[in-house]
């Protein structure tokens, strides 16, 4: 048997209605499927929020931007942009991942770091919004 | 990672031209994708003129033509001829159609002729498709009901519960949508692809069938059924203009209407 052969020799020895059923089903998907949705939903309007806001503090200094994040409403909405956005983008990195990376191992990794610099980001955002708030 | 190039096995050259009769008015030329498993070369594109004055209408008719005139060893599926039993589905001019239905006239200038995309190749343009015939199985596509049917009579269906099943029924399992499918391409030993969800949808949307609980269980999953990112390519490319998208939608909106 020469090397091209053994290329060409059978790996997988289930049936193929054994690799269609695969695993089976993981008995998941509406809630993060739903829950993309509707934080691209929510982002509409709060995106609309974040554009208004930042025309209306072009050139504010420190006191008045703090001020303006000290109105609960304004730090109230910021806190939502923040949490559905990176929500949102947590969930859209996660379907890119498992579109385009096959390997078990590696996606796992990816999603890790990919979880980890969005949540750390999330946070970090979440914190200077409370800062100005309560400065 | 997903694979943006063709492996090295796989690169196609160029292959054969087979000119046409000196004297042929209307000549179309036809590039194949020709594969040989035994002879261990590349792919080639085999460049075959034909006239059109002396060919039937169809893209079907021109390779038949090829296959009794040209050259015999062109491997191709084939059986109605009239659109009805998905055998002679095919990457016709980019898109994936059957050759019986595809108007030659239709396709400006070389009509260019693969096997459907990203399936293994059996031969020419045989693609071995066991893995969606195994998806289909998968999903159960028969009848199920612990009711037993009338002892005198069919189970009878309203008007209202036969016309759901419009735009489902007529299926004829083609392939051609998931293998048009990125999410397929990728994903295709998990995702169940269009054809195979459209086929789902077709027994859950039954009134007749009582397994509807367990269908969507089955399909409950990120890959099986959340692979489609509404790109719509099965639906652009369903020669039966079906709309497999649709049929995906449904199943989510039922998801998510049993959830309360």
């Amino acid at each position: 048997m020469n090397a091209e052969d053994k290329n060409l020799s059978i790996k997988i020895r289930r049936s193929q209605l054994g690799r269609a059923r695969g695993l089976g089903s993981a008995k998941s998907g509406i809630g993060q499927w739903w829950v993309q949705r509707m934080t691209a939903v929510a982002l509409v309007p709060l995106s609309l929020y974040f554009v208004v806001s930042v025309i209306l503090l072009l050139g504010a200094d420190q006191a008045r931007m703090a001020a303006y994040m000290a109105e609960p409403w304004n730090a109230a909405l910021f806190l939502a942009l923040i949490a559905m956005l990176f929500y949102h983008l947590a969930l859209g990195v996660q379907v890119i991942l498992e579109d385009y990376v096959p390997s078990e191992a590696t996606r796992l990794m990816l999603m890790l770091v990919a979880k980890g610099v969005i949540l750390f980001l999330a946070l970090i955002s979440a914190a200077s919004v409370l800062k100005l708030a309560f400065s | 990672m997903a694979q943006f190039s063709l492996p090295q096995n796989s690169k196609v050259g160029e292959g054969q031209t087979h000119k046409a009769a000196p004297g042929a008015k209307r000549v179309k030329a036809f590039k194949v994708y020709r594969w040989n498993p035994d002879d261990g070369q590349n792919p080639v594109m085999d460049t075959f003129e034909i006239d059109l004055d002396k060919c039937g209408p169809m893209v079907l008719d021109a390779i038949i033509k090829i296959k009794n005139e040209i050259d015999s060893s062109l491997t191709f599926r084939r059986s109605c001829r009239e659109g009805i039993c998905g055998s002679c589905a095919m990457n016709i001019d980019g898109t994936n159609t059957l050759a019986c239905l595809k108007p030659i006239a239709e396709i400006e200038g070389d009509v260019r002729i693969h096997p459907l995309p990203h399936m293994p190749v059996v031969k020419d343009l045989v693609p071995d498709l066991s893995m969606p015939y195994a998806q289909l199985r998968s999903i159960e596509p028969w009848l199920q009901a612990e009711t037993p049917p009338p002892p005198d009579a069919e189970r009878l269906q309203s008007r209202e519960e036969r016309a759901e099943l419009d735009g489902l029924w007529e299926c004829i399992l083609c392939f051609c949508c998931s293998t048009a499918c990125p999410s397929y391409w990728w994903n295709g030993d998990r995702y169940l692809g269009p054809a195979v969800l459209l086929q789902a949808y077709r027994w859950i949307a039954d009134s007749r069938d009582e397994a509807t609980g367990k269908r969507l269980d089955a399909l409950e999953d990120p890959f099986k059924l959340y692979r489609c990112h509404t790109i719509m390519n099965c639906t652009q490319t369903c020669p039966k203009s079906l709309n497999p998208a649709q049929a995906i939608g449904r199943i989510r909106q039922l998801m998510l209407e049993r959830l309360g």
